[in-house]
């Protein structure tokens, strides 16, 4: 589904990324993992569109995506959320959804103004679409909520939300159960698995809570400083002598 | 009190004494070609120590004084958190209330003095300019200060265009909306781009261009000297003038049978600008319900969030951009039309300083708020004449207070409540 | 011959301007390189300078002092004086409190800040314009008598000499001294060179001071050079020292020396050549287009955008 093969990028002298290559198959799991500064959140903004990589090719469903502009990428239904929590704050929690769905709604101008049939019901459509989501993180009861106001493990499983209700083929996490208490980290760990299980989407991951990359990726690349150090299934990469050196080891 | 508090009050006065003393203590005058120095009078001087003396006083208790303020505002702010309404119910009531406003302001002009209804309709040009603003500002969070701009090109369309063509009113008022549309889409698509500092710098350079362009392009605008002999708008035909000057209208008070009265022009023109206004008030009001409106929020809210989820900045910020400049091209129209005459004194950056200060003081992206704003900032100046002068210097000063302790403005936002059905 | 004659004069003119744009730019680039906001005030700040200025010299005059050396330095020395206290309580009561807000909120209380102080000075000084005395007269001429003469003041020179010194000592002072060098730690890296125990706000204080003492400078020269002043005039000065720095590349302090010469040279010629009515409208038109093109300027690094 993804491909990205000898992926470069380059700021000013400094080589964030070099020639790194990782792939995503339908209903799979990746992970990236790295120690901290190895360039995993670089090589998320380049498939993003966020970064134009200096070097590389990166292909979504057979089509070459690197360089597009990022709004065109997430609506070929690859979407993302973001290291740092990045919602509408001061908009409610089913804005936030709804602003997501932006591509699906009737977004003419003078259809929303008459509030014609078939603006409704692709408004009344995008709705029951957030309460399911919402319902389905725990959220519901705050939908009306502003998302500022949330707690921040609430607003980590909104931001998840608010990804899926894009429909998307390829959903990228960046290390979602960062300041997640282990409880919360459990939840986080069941959903991803039922995201791939029950809705047929392919994640890819960057996480630095070992446990939940070992327990439910399917493939694991390595990065360290930049370039690729191994890839393989969970098993492999513990017993990999130079993970273990680089990254393992030191931890 | 620890010594290191009462030094930096210390400096602090001193600093005041300096920044207040030269400018306001020592007035220059200028006699012939000499410049002379005369001191202020003893009042002012007297003043500018207090102020020493209070900056003082509150910087060495600064913290006593922050302490017990916070505490009554939080006092104030928990007893105002009343239990909310049920949403559905307050809905009602609040477009009940507003419609009775509306009935009220239709019915008012057959009951005051002329001045006032003329002043009336000059607050309904600042309400539309401010809620087009609004828009731009308060929702899609791109600061524009050539706002008047827009402003200038509607009032120019409709004067030009019955100067040279002899259009009326009614035809004036889309076209010069959407030639004010169409600049700002032909201005927006290449700046939007930038950051939102720069976008500010460079929408007030626009706003400048626009305005020595209308200054020195004589031969077409007439440079400073205006253009007069804009003609009233008529109602289906019927003109307000003692006579009528077009060939084929009729006059509205000769068709009535009613005597020729100057009110009826003012009243009439009152009520066009309240109609528009109240348009103004419920299109954007359907926009921020809409997919547009919400993306314009999203994206003052957090760009890069917005953009990965499919939302294309440009699209996103030029429709904002471009909906604001219509209405002021709306406002622009009427404005013309109102005062007869346009000249590029009225669109200088005081006008597009003024309209943000309304929308700021009002409360970024709150209708109600800024509508209330806009009549306070249009007729406080005028109940206090006396004090008019200082008008500019108390908005400068509001504004800065507002973004320190209220950026949400005077009546901030409501956010809309939506229902939601479980699903299975 | 006459027409490089003319030419030169255009530039000779150009050169004076934008050195003084250049020192105003100062200010912007400072503030932006540290706190990255627009500060909409300094054109007022500027204009206060040359007020003070004024008010320096008229009172020296009324008391009988009259050796020019004198009077320039009191009237610099007080102009920066209050200047910098202009500055710096304007950074204490309009800016710091905002300071991490949503981006909107500092640019709209600067604004509200320039409104204020432009109508402050109008209030205490009246809005007609002042005449400012020319203390430096004469200068040299080239070209022969009866066609054009080309013209170099003393006062052209003054302004260039001073700008000199200003930006020599100024580039000595960046990289050499302890708070210019935290000044170019805090730029990299505010919260960093909080955590390493540099005290940010003092220093952010001390770049609004620096800036501002260097628009006095500015107001003082180019009010002996315009031989007028009034209220409004530090408004379109600050937003063309603005248009400098962004040219030069914002946060680059031989950027905007640079650009500010770009600038005042471009409006010169324009004036020689086309109209003084369309010097502006160049200016901002140069503005917009280097924005649209290069934003980071001429000399200005590179901005990555952080997600």
């Amino acid at each position: 589904m993804l491909d990205v093969k000898n992926l470069s990028m380059r700021f000013g002298g400094l080589l964030a990324v070099d020639q790194v290559s990782l792939d995503v198959k339908e209903r799979e799991i990746v992970s990236v993992i790295g120690p901290n500064g190895a360039g995993k959140t670089t090589v998320f903004n380049c498939i993003s569109g966020f970064y134009k990589p200096t070097g590389g090719t990166i292909s979504f469903q057979g089509e070459e995506v690197q360089g597009k502009p990022d709004y065109q990428i997430s609506r070929l239904g690859m979407v993302r959320t973001f290291q740092h929590v990045r919602l509408f704050n001061q908009m409610t929690v089913v804005e936030n959804l709804l602003v997501a769905q932006h591509r699906h709604l009737n977004t003419n101008l003078i259809a929303g103004l008459l509030k014609t049939p078939g603006y409704r019901d692709r408004e009344q459509k995008a709705l029951d679409r957030a309460a399911y989501w919402l319902d389905r993180v725990g959220l519901l009861e705050l939908a009306n909520r502003e998302a500022g106001n949330l707690a921040y493990g609430q607003q980590r499983r909104l931001e998840i939300a608010r990804c899926m209700v894009t429909e998307p083929n390829l959903l990228m996490l960046d290390e979602p159960a960062a300041g997640l208490n282990p409880a919360e980290t459990k939840d986080l760990n069941q959903l991803i698995v039922s995201l791939k299980e029950d809705y047929c989407v392919s994640v890819l991951l960057i996480e630095h809570d070992m446990s939940l990359v070992m327990d439910i990726s399917d493939r694991i690349n390595v990065i360290n400083q930049g370039r690729p150090l191994a890839s393989g299934t969970p098993d492999e990469i513990r017993q990999n002598d130079d993970v273990i050196k680089a990254y393992l080891g030191e931890a | 009190m620890p010594a290191q508090n009462f030094k930096h009050a210390l400096f602090c006065a001193v600093i005041t004494l300096i920044i207040a003393y030269p400018i306001l203590g020592l007035n220059l005058e200028a006699q012939g070609i000499n410049v002379t120095l005369t001191g202020a009078d003893t009042f002012t001087i007297v003043s500018v120590f207090l102020a020493a003396v209070v900056v003082f006083l509150f910087q060495l208790f600064r913290d006593n004084i922050m302490g017990s303020l916070q505490g009554a505002l939080s006092g104030l702010s928990s007893g105002s958190q009343k239990e909310p309404m049920a949403e559905n119910k307050r809905a009602k009531i609040e477009s009940w209330v507003l419609t009775g406003i509306v009935v009220l302001a239709l019915f008012w002009p057959f009951f005051v003095s002329r001045g006032a209804v003329d002043l009336a309709t000059l607050v309904l040009i600042y309400v539309m300019l401010a809620l087009g603003l609004n828009v731009v500002v308060g929702l899609a969070g791109l600061l524009d200060l050539g706002y008047v701009a827009f402003y200038a090109v509607g009032a120019y369309t409709f004067a030009l265009l019955s100067q040279y063509t002899g259009i009326s009113f009614w035809v004036s008022l889309p076209l010069g909306a959407l030639l004010a549309a169409l600049f700002g889409l032909v201005l927006g698509f290449p700046v939007l781009r930038l950051r939102g500092d720069y976008l500010a710098i460079v929408t007030l350079g626009f706003g400048e261009i626009i305005r020595i362009l209308l200054n020195n392009w004589t031969s077409l605008t007439g440079g400073p000297n205006g253009i007069g002999g804009i003609p009233d708008p008529t109602l289906f035909g019927m003109e307000f003038g003692r006579r009528v000057k077009e060939e084929g209208n009729t006059s509205f008070h000769e068709t009535f049978g009613i005597a020729y009265s100057g009110e009826h022009k003012v009243i009439f023109l009152y009520l066009i600008a309240l109609v528009l206004a109240v348009f103004t008030a419920l299109v954007i009001r359907r926009f921020m319900r809409m997919p547009v409106g919400r993306a314009w929020e999203a994206l003052r809210e957090d760009e890069i969030a917005a953009r990965s989820l499919g939302l294309s900045r440009t699209a996103v910020k030029l429709s904002a951009f471009t909906i604001g400049a219509f209405f002021a091209g709306f406002a622009g129209t009427v404005f013309a039309s109102k005062q007869g005459f346009i000249s590029p004194e009225s669109f200088v950056f005081l006008e597009s300083a003024i309209i943000l200060a309304i929308v700021v003081l009002g409360g970024m992206g709150s209708q109600i708020g800024v509508v209330l704003a806009a009549i306070a900032v249009t007729i406080l100046p005028e109940l206090a004449r006396e004090f008019s002068e200082y008008r500019m210097l108390v908005f400068g000063a509001a504004m800065v207070l507002m973004m320190v302790w209220r950026p949400q403005g005077l009546m901030p936002m409501r956010r809309i409540h939506i229902e939601l059905n479980k699903q299975d | 011959m006459q027409d490089l004659l003319y030419f030169f004069q255009q530039l000779i003119n150009g050169l004076t301007i934008g050195s003084t744009y250049a020192l105003i730019a100062i200010g912007y680039t400072m503030v932006y390189g540290i706190i990255g906001m627009i500060n909409f005030a300094h054109g007022e700040i500027y204009m206060i300078g040359a007020y003070t200025a004024l008010i320096a010299i008229t009172g020296l005059a009324t008391l009988g002092i009259a050796w020019l050396p004198l009077v320039l330095l009191v009237a610099l020395v007080c102009a920066m004086i209050v200047s910098s206290s202009m500055g710096w309580a304007v950074e204490r009561v309009a800016y710091r409190p905002v300071r991490g807000r949503h981006r909107l909120i500092p640019l709209i209380s600067a604004i509200g800040m320039s409104i204020f102080l432009q109508n402050y000075v109008h209030l205490a000084q009246g809005s007609r314009n002042i005449g400012f005395p020319s203390l430096i007269q004469g200068g040299f001429t080239f070209g022969s008598e009866g066609s054009f003469q080309m013209s170099l003041s003393y006062m052209q020179i003054t302004i260039f000499i001073t700008t000199l010194i200003c930006m020599t000592a100024l580039s000595l002072f960046i990289s050499r001294s302890r708070i210019g060098r935290a000044c170019r730690a805090v730029s990299q890296d505010l919260g960093m060179a909080n955590l390493l125990g540099i005290d940010t706000n003092r220093i952010i204080s001390a770049t609004f001071v620096i800036g501002a003492a260097l628009a006095a400078v500015a107001g003082l020269l180019l009010g002996m050079y315009y031989g007028s002043i009034d209220p409004l005039f530090g408004f379109i000065a600050g937003l063309k020292a603005f248009t400098a720095a962004v040219l030069g590349g914002i946060g680059s302090i031989p950027g905007a020396m640079l650009g500010g010469l770009i600038l005042g040279v471009a409006e010169s010629m324009t004036s020689g050549y086309l109209s003084g009515e369309y010097k502006d409208v160049v200016s901002f038109g140069l503005l917009i287009l280097i924005l649209l093109f290069k934003p980071t300027g001429l000399l200005g690094k590179p901005e990555v955008e952080k997600i």
